[in-house]
């Protein structure tokens, strides 16, 4: 009775292309907005962002790994941060206080690394408490004063901010003169998570487990949303409160437990960037747009745990293809431009799914029950 | 040559995959009432959307008194004086009847609303249509039946000459519903041509001129009511004969299973209890039927026994143990199953799988899951096990999204899924609301065979047909209190529509 559903048709391939269109169509517009600014410049400008770090392909040496090492250093939070807002849309949250969870994720590894003395696997189990205990938070909010978590997570993320602030500013962490923390290979070296192939990447020091770490997480969660009987009960809540409780879940539970565990996720994303020492923190003014990107990310990913990961790598490709632009053309912002363009445009894969699945030109209609048609397809294929 | 004021010839409006509408032809007369009479999904829904322009035909004409007319917008039809009751009204609570009858077409002058006009109007159609409303009341004041009565003078204030009615009767008491047949009679009386939606067959037996039936999208044939029987329209709807009355023995009642004590559940809207000093029991081997109009208290009564809300006092005792304070996951595991009033919100979660929904208790045991791993195989295993006992359909089997079924295979599967599990007790609240004949005749067999098997079962229900023919007692249910008993084999649906609407209740006492 199983209906052959065509290529295009397939949930997963509607959702790849979605993805890729969003990608393309938002290099083009990027393009357009090089374009307009300088005509002459644009296509060289645009070859050199997305070459980006291949251009030491032709030098000699270990440049281009190095170049791709870092890359993955830096694509490692920002997928991480994907996997946290994915876990938590998946169980029907919409964490946006992964920025802050990630925050909070910052003071620990930096507070305790720089300031305590403490050893790696310390520092990162103190950043992945400190995430979920602010995703507790949220919860609890969620759970017992039904606050939408939207608004607890957007209150937490600056309160995260400030503490972050406060506590990193002390002179334990700041280095005054260069008003950002510590070098933290200079001062603590235990406190740097270990290296990982680091050869293999033209000795870049900054490979660290954090690379691998991210994929078995990514595995994992993959793993208990499809899996488990944890995942099971989350995305029931997630999906439909009452019949969760109708079933005898705990809905509360579920939704403080969710918010734990992407907000434990993120902490984990801080401290793979901060714990392995290519990045001190700087006081902000602002949250950290890596939590914010994250739902670009997730989103551009199709909301797999897997695809998150290709996502990450591309968006992160793109940034720090800006950097590559001849900013004796443009200024330097044009590169944040561009990239923001393109993150902004990852944001309507959902719309672009929808476009294209469709099942052809069909007013809506309003009046019938909304699974008419899918009732009547199912009385035909029966 | 007949006189037809609209005419569908021949539509076929096709969606990917499927023809929901396989030329179909229907022609109104003016001045009769034509009963649409289908299976859900047999394309009712598809051909009225047709005719209020919400889908274009593929194939098809539509013609209004004879001419060729073009209907691409909902707009269009109010033009040519179609207008339709929905099935869940169309009001905004917080107005008054007039303001909802006016709204869309308000009257006004400089931007200025012009009221005593329409008031005029309202009222001159009220008296002649025998509609009583009080333009002033609130929405949320008045009855639903007379919140009927409001969308059926929304359609004659538009001088709408074509009426549709979409399942009306579902909401409403027997004494109500005698009035709207009325209401019904006098219009096409006074000419309007009435479609009338239904898989009510009595009603359409009482009312209607001539009947058009569908069946799986396709037009099965028109008839003169005069000249046909229930029977030989169950059978051109569901394509073989159905059986009415329940076959089922004398109950043949065991042990206590349930005993309910003084049970008050407090309201969420007003400071009164939603119900109040409820006492009863249900035995082994029958089934309890707790009758009343919608919005009696019976939701919230339900609630409280299954868990799904807070009881506020009383005692329930199930299979001996008390049970009054005990968790959801408790009394599933102990003892109760339950089929849910709105199967959308509480029975399934609609994203998920078949075979996820049919594990949605129990996917804890050890049967469903190893070290927190869900036994996937298993699941599909008696997925399929319920789905052939029960005649479960599904597009793509347990892979189906249960979104994408049927209402009836959706209850269906819930129904399964219940029974199957180990209980001693079946609460199942409006088990065949929305269904057709068919699957109607099913559950009910179910439910029998269940109750012949030794459980006890509490049924909740608002259709006086159900309650009359499936239950051993019937308790009924006003404003939050049980009362009356009757005995289904003694009672008439009169007297039963007397204590549903307050106006009789035993120990002697008559209501104010």
């Amino acid at each position: 009775m199983e209906e052959k559903i065509s290529f295009f048709k397939r949930p997963a391939i509607q959702t790849l292309l979605a993805s890729v269109i969003c990608a393309v169509v938002g290099i083009i517009l990027g393009y357009i907005a090089l374009y307009i600014i300088n005509s002459e410049h644009a296509a060289d400008s645009m070859k050199a962002l997305l070459v980006n770090f291949f251009k030491f392909r032709v030098v000699k040496g270990p440049l281009l790994m190095k170049n791709f090492g870092s890359f993955l250093v830096k694509s490692v939070p920002i997928i991480l941060c994907a996997e946290a807002i994915l876990f938590a849309y998946k169980a029907g949250l919409f964490n946006i206080g992964v920025a802050g969870q990630y925050t909070v994720g910052i003071i620990a590894s930096i507070y305790c690394s720089l300031a305590l003395g403490w050893s790696w696997p310390l520092c990162l189990l103190a950043a992945i408490l400190a995430g979920a205990f602010w995703g507790f938070l949220s919860g609890c909010f969620k759970a017992f004063f039904n606050v939408n978590e939207v608004i607890a997570g957007i209150m937490l993320n600056w309160i995260g901010l400030y503490i972050c602030n406060i506590v990193l500013g002390r002179p334990e962490c700041m280095n005054q003169s260069k008003s950002e923390t510590y070098d933290l290979a200079a001062n603590n070296p235990d406190a740097l998570l270990p290296g990982f192939m680091q050869e293999f990447f033209g000795n870049n020091k900054y490979i660290s487990i954090a690379v691998p770490l991210t994929i078995i997480v990514a595995v994992i969660i993959l793993i208990v949303l499809n899996k488990t009987t944890l995942g099971y009960e989350l995305k029931a809540t997630g999906h439909n409160k009452d019949a969760a409780k109708y079933a005898g879940m705990n809905a509360k539970r579920n939704i403080i437990l969710t918010l734990v565990i992407s907000g434990a996720i993120a902490g984990m994303a801080a401290s793979t960037i901060y714990l392995t020492g290519i990045e001190n923190f700087k006081i902000a003014s602002s949250v950290p747009g890596m939590g914010f990107n994250g739902i670009a990310v997730a989103f551009l990913g199709g909301l797999n745990p897997i695809g998150a990961i290709i996502a990450g790598l591309f968006v992160e490709y793109i940034s720090l293809g800006g950097q590559y632009v001849d900013y004796n053309y443009y200024s330097p912002e044009m590169a944040d431009l561009i990239i923001s363009i393109i993150i902004y445009l990852c944001g309507f894969v959902l719309f672009f799914r929808s476009i294209l699945s469709r099942p052809g030109r069909v007013k809506v209609n309003a009046n019938a029950e909304p699974d008419d048609t899918a009732t009547k397809a199912e009385e035909k294929e029966v | 040559m007949e006189d037809y004021v609209i005419e569908m010839l021949n539509i076929t409006k096709e969606f990917p995959g499927i023809i929901a509408n396989d030329d179909i032809t229907l022609q109104l007369k003016r001045g009769e009432i034509h009963a649409l009479l289908g299976e859900n999904g047999a394309g009712k829904s598809t051909l009225m959307s047709v005719l209020f322009g919400l889908y274009t035909p593929e194939k098809g004409v539509i013609k209004k008194d004879g001419k060729e007319v073009k209907i691409n917008n909902p707009n269009d039809a109010t033009d040519l004086g179609i207008g339709m009751v929905h099935q869940h009204f169309m009001l905004v609570d917080i107005f008054t009847v007039l303001d909802n009858i006016i709204l869309g077409s308000e009257p006004s002058k400089f931007g200025v609303l012009t009221k005593k006009e329409a008031r005029e109007k309202v009222l001159a159609l009220s008296n002649k249509y025998n509609l009583k409303v009080d333009p002033d009341a609130l929405i949320e004041d008045i009855t639903v039946g007379m919140q009927q009565r409001v969308e059926i003078l929304k359609m004659l204030y538009r001088d709408n000459d074509i009426l549709i009615f979409d399942e009306p009767t579902a909401v409403l008491t027997p004494q109500e519903i005698d009035e709207l047949m009325k209401i019904m009679k006098d219009l096409a009386a006074e000419g309007k041509s009435i479609l009338f939606i239904t898989h009510k067959l009595n009603e359409i037996m009482q009312v209607a001129d001539r009947c058009s039936i569908l069946r799986k999208g396709k037009y099965i044939g028109t008839v003169d009511v005069a000249n046909t029987s229930k029977e030989e329209l169950s059978s051109m709807m569901v394509g073989r004969d159905v059986k009415f009355a329940v076959d089922k023995t004398k109950a043949n009642p065991g042990q206590e299973v349930l005993k309910v004590e003084n049970v008050c559940v407090k309201s969420k809207i007003h400071s009164n209890d939603a119900v109040h000093d409820v006492s009863f029991n249900v035995r082994a081997g029958e089934i309890v039927c707790i009758a009343g109009i919608d919005g009696n208290g019976q939701t919230e009564f339900v609630g409280a026994l299954t868990g799904l809300d807070d009881i506020s006092g009383g005692k329930i005792t199930l299979c001996g143990k008390d049970i009054t304070k005990k968790s959801i996951r408790y009394k599933n595991t102990h003892g109760m199953s339950h089929v849910p009033e709105d199967r959308h919100k509480h029975g399934l979660v609609l994203d998920y799988t078949l075979e996820e929904n049919m594990i949605l208790q129990r996917y804890f045991e050890p049967d469903f899951q190893k070290c927190g791993m869900i036994r996937k195989g298993e699941m599909r295993k008696y997925s399929d096990k319920l789905a052939a006992a029960f005649d479960v359909r599904s597009g793509q089997g347990a892979k189906t999204k249960t979104r994408s079924m049927s209402g009836g295979n959706q209850q269906k599967a819930i129904v399964a899924r219940e029974m199957d599990r180990a209980h001693e007790l079946l609460v199942a609240v409006q088990p065949t609301r929305g269904l057709d004949v068919g699957a109607i005749e099913y559950i009910h067999k179910e439910i029998v065979k269940e109750r012949d098997n030794g459980k006890a079962i509490l049924l909740v229900s608002l259709e006086l047909d159900e309650v009359m023919n499936l239950s051993d007692r019937i308790l009924v249910m006003y404003e939050g209190e049980i009362v009356g008993e009757v005995d289904p084999k003694t009672t008439t649906l009169q007297e039963l529509g007397l204590y549903m609407s307050g106006a009789k209740r035993d120990n002697g006492k008559e209501a104010k």
